[in-house]
């Protein structure tokens, strides 16, 4: 579904991505994991793009769409979540929500100031759409009114995962989509994940720190060091890599001990 | 409490509330429709005003505050719908039915000319825009004497509405409250849109808008020109209404008025819009008799202290709200109702 | 006198001129620096300063250095006022939110000045000579040179300072990066507060130099948002360009009131501002950053 082909970025001349190569797999959950600074959220600016790589294309459904605008990929089916929570405060979750439809109506300036037959018709469906299945499956039903400001952490990520999800995408990437959350909260969001991918057949692309996370879900894992791949496999295959545990386990084990 | 969780389990609560806001709407347009009836001449000239105000608010709101595309030369954009009209009417003949219009295209393009090279970018560049277009416009009106007749400006003939003249205050206020009606049921609507959405998206982050597909310039470019077109249509209404058209009308000093509406109102907020408008319309009247009153109590000329006053007033108004309340009127408004609701 | 010497001559002129716009320039840069305000109540700062010397040497009597010690205490109060009422709760707020904080400041002091001084033009004590200087044959008009002269001393002077001293190298670091200054143990409030000072400092003396040269009027505080639309295209952080940013404003309004009389004058810098949004939008000096996401 989307590709990755050996992508160099860099900064001045601080390279922040060398030779990395991803490839997320049609209904397929993929993860980037690697230590802070590795290079995954580069590479996601690469992907959504923000950031022009130096060399290196990125292919979505055979386009390739390397030089395209943010807002074009939106329009091909690419949708996102960020690190930290980009939700829309002064508006409330519905509200939120149904811009990431944005993409799929058509209404202009004209039309939704006149009001005229298509752009309501347009409008209505939607709403009714997004509070009959969206609201259900993220189980949001109970705050869809209200201002996104006032939810807690776990909510709001639950609220922009079901923004992201709206635009009925092709590939949705998903930047941390547990970070900062507790055990209870991050058990939640792997399973809606997992639901998106099953019943909603969307190909996902996520990059995370936590391990137990990626490890659960995952179909798929590319490890990232120092903006470099180190290594590729299934979960299992990777939990067995000898550089990735050097590189990144031990490490993370050690924090999330600290932590907890 | 438990009557509230069960009203909020069923969907009808919703649809009757709406209704009741439908009929409360209904109420005050029929109200506003015989208001000349009842009221002396000077409130119905006062209305007609406040129509003007409102128009233009929502079109700085639209701008300022869903958009958060800061414009300080507002006043000037209302000069040029003003001047379109008196120019249309004198050259070309034009009703008012197309001079309105007219009026609001022209200060779109104009607008929109002034703002299209700072819109790329973010930043404060559309600040200087504006203020390079508030002085530059003024400067055009003041200056291009051939045809704007200079500091003594231009006369308008009462707007001729099919063979009936609005030439008193009450025809006017009925021309100036369609207008305003229509005006404010299309930037609810737009506000209620994917447009209105796109708008918000921008103003609050644009990176993530991108990313949910919404094309930064193409569409800060539409709310200013949406913006600049309301401020065209309250000028050209104001050349109707004052009958004459002079550059004094569209100083800087409107600019502030109408920035001060949109944050003692509510940036963002369309009822904000409305009420920013009437307490500032309101307010000039209540600092003039004011300070008159005062003035002759203690047997001082203060008249010639109303204008230095008001810039200190409107000033005051935008950094107290800004700091204390930038929800603005609006947010008050809405919390004073949820408690009288809650104790009733 | 041919046509190309009468040019030669009103831009030196306007060049002198603008040694006074370099330092209301300075005032606006110097505060962008500490704390990413754009403060369009420069010019009203700095009328304001003009009018507190005007009653200081004039209605109380206190001659010109009393005086003007006076109303530079004056506008420090005045700044730091603004700056803690008015600026510090703004922290962390929208910029275009704090744009129109200090908008609404200048309306507040137009405003007030417009009430206690009165509308019409009064006249403070000549502290320039009249007596005109001459660079070989060109004649300037005694005060313009002298004003300029003054003017440039300070800026020089302060950008000598900001660049040597121990609180111009707080200030750099604050305007580098907030959360590193306060690990170095630099109270950024305070050199916020400090800018405040400094402003409101070159805002008094340019607003003193500038009604000597012109007259004391309520209108004197709209030249800053002049200075304020060239500075933001010449680079809004760097003090170098106050300097380039001054001259500019000071020869475009000589030469275009030379070429198409004085009424364009007051326009120039909005049309140059138009001009240069439109051939090259990030300024003259910007460079374009990556945004962090």
């Amino acid at each position: 579904m989307l590709t990755v082909e050996n992508v160099q970025l860099s900064f001045g001349g601080v390279k922040a991505l060398t030779g990395v190569s991803v490839d997320a797999a049609t209904s397929k959950i993929t993860a980037v994991i690697g230590p802070n600074g590795a290079g995954k959220t580069s590479l996601f600016n690469v992907i959504s793009g923000f950031y022009k790589p130096q060399t290196g294309r990125v292919v979505l459904d055979g386009e390739d769409i390397t030089a395209m605008k943010p807002h074009t990929r939106a329009y091909r089916g690419m949708s996102r979540t960020f690190q930290n929570i980009a939700l829309f405060a002064g508006m409330t979750v519905l509200d939120n929500v149904k811009l990431g439809a944005h993409t799929r109506l058509t209404g202009g300036l004209i039309a939704s100031g006149l009001r005229l037959p298509s752009a309501r018709r347009q409008e209505e469906e939607l709403d009714h759409e997004i509070r009959r299945n969206v609201m259900g499956l993220l189980e949001l039903d109970h705050v869809q009114d209200s201002y996104v400001e006032d939810l807690a952490y776990g909510l709001q990520k639950r609220v922009e995962l079901a923004r992201a999800l709206v635009m009925r995408p092709k590939i949705l990437l998903l930047d941390e989509p547990v970070a900062g959350m507790n055990r209870e909260e991050k058990r939640e969001m792997s399973r809606f994940v997992v639901d998106v991918r099953d019943r909603l057949n969307t190909t996902v692309l996520l990059i995370e720190h936590d391990m137990g996370m990626v490890m659960g879900i995952s179909d798929h894992i590319v490890v990232l060091s120092f903006g470099k791949p180190i290594a590729s496999g299934t979960p299992s295959e990777i939990g067995k890599n000898p550089e990735v545990i050097k590189a990144y386990l031990g490490g993370a084990e050690e924090r999330s001990d600290a932590a907890a | 409490m438990v009557s509230n969780v069960e009203a909020g389990q069923r969907p009808a609560p919703a649809a009757r509330s709406l209704n009741r806001q439908r009929l409360m709407l209904l109420v005050g347009l029929a109200v506003l429709l015989v208001l000349p009836l009842f009221v002396p001449r000077y409130w119905v000239f006062f209305a007609g005003l406040l129509g003007i105000n409102i128009v233009a608010t929502h079109g700085l709101n639209i701008m300022m505050g869903y958009t958060g595309l800061l414009s300080l030369g507002h006043a000037a954009f209302l000069g040029v719908g003003a001047y379109t009209v008196a120019l249309a009417q004198a050259h070309l003949g034009l009703p008012f039915w197309i001079a309105i219009p007219l009026a609001g295209v022209s200060a779109a393009v104009i607008g929109v000319g002034f703002g299209l090279p700072s819109l790329r970018i973010r930043g404060l560049y559309l600040v200087i825009a504006t203020l390079a277009a508030q002085f530059i416009l003024n400067f055009v009106f003041v200056h291009w004497q051939a045809v704007t007749n200079g500091d003594v400006g231009l006369t308008v003939q009462p707007a001729n509405v099919f063979g009936f003249l609005l030439n008193t205050e009450t025809r006017v206020y009925y021309l100036i409250l369609a207008v305003t009606v229509l005006m404010t049921i299309f930037a609810a609507n737009v506000i209620d849109s994917r447009v209105g959405r796109a708008f918000v998206a921008i103003r609050e982050r644009d990176l993530t808008a991108q990313v949910l597909g919404v094309e930064i310039v193409g569409y800060k470019l539409a709310a200013f020109a949406l913006g600049s077109f309301y401020a065209g249509v309250a000028g050209g209404l104001l050349a109707y209404f004052n009958r004459f058209v002079n550059p004094e009308q569209f100083g800087l000093l409107l600019s502030v008025f109408f920035l001060s509406a949109v944050i003692v109102g509510g940036m963002g907020s369309m009822l904000g819009a409305v009420l920013g408008a009437v307490f500032m319309t309101v307010l000039p009247e209540v600092l003039r008799e004011g300070a008159l009153a005062i003035g002759t109590t203690l047997g001082f000329d203060i008249a010639s202290i109303l204008v230095p006053l008001r810039e200190t007033v409107f000033g005051l108004l935008i950094v107290c709200f800004l700091i204390l309340e930038p929800r603005g009127l609006a947010h008050l408004w809405t919390r004073l109702r949820q408690k009288v609701l809650r104790s009733g | 006198m041919n046509s190309l010497q009468f040019f030669l001559e009103y831009s030196i002129v306007g060049i002198a001129s603008g040694g006074v716009y370099a330092l209301i320039a300075l005032g606006i840069v110097i505060i962008f620096k500490s704390s990413r305000t754009f403060n369009f109540a420069m010019g009203e700062m700095m009328m304001l300063s003009a009018y507190m010397f005007y009653t200081a040497a004039v209605t109380f009597s206190l001659g010109i250095l009393a005086g003007f010690a006076a109303a530079i205490a004056g506008s420090i109060v005045v700044a730091l006022v603004i700056e803690r009422f008015a600026l510090r709760p703004m922290m962390g707020r929208p910029f275009i939110a704090i744009v129109m904080v200090t908008f609404g400041i200048g309306s507040i002091i137009r405003g007030l000045v417009g009430m206690i001084w009165g509308p019409n033009d009064l006249q403070i004590p000549p502290i320039l000579a009249r007596t005109p200087v001459m660079v070989g044959d060109i004649f300037i008009p005694g005060k313009t040179a002298r004003a300029s002269a003054i003017a440039i001393a300070i800026v020089v002077g302060l950008i000598l300072y900001l660049r040597y001293s121990r609180a111009g190298v707080a200030l750099r670091a604050a305007a580098a990066d907030t959360v590193t200054a306060v690990s170095m143990g630099i109270d950024v409030r305070k050199v916020v507060a400090f800018t405040w000072v400094i402003a409101a400092i070159t805002g008094c003396i340019s607003g003193v130099l500038m009604a000597n040269v012109n007259t004391l009027t309520p209108h004197l505080g709209l030249v800053a948002l002049n200075v304020l639309s060239v500075i933001i295209l010449g680079g809004m952080n760097s003090i170098g360009g106050v300097l380039v940013a001054g001259v500019i404003i000071g020869w475009l309004e000589a030469v275009t009131g030379l070429m198409l009389g004085t009424a364009f004058r007051e326009i120039t810098p909005y049309i140059l501002a138009l001009l240069v949004l439109l051939v090259r939008p990030t300024g003259l000096f910007g460079t374009k950053g990556i945004e962090r996401i």
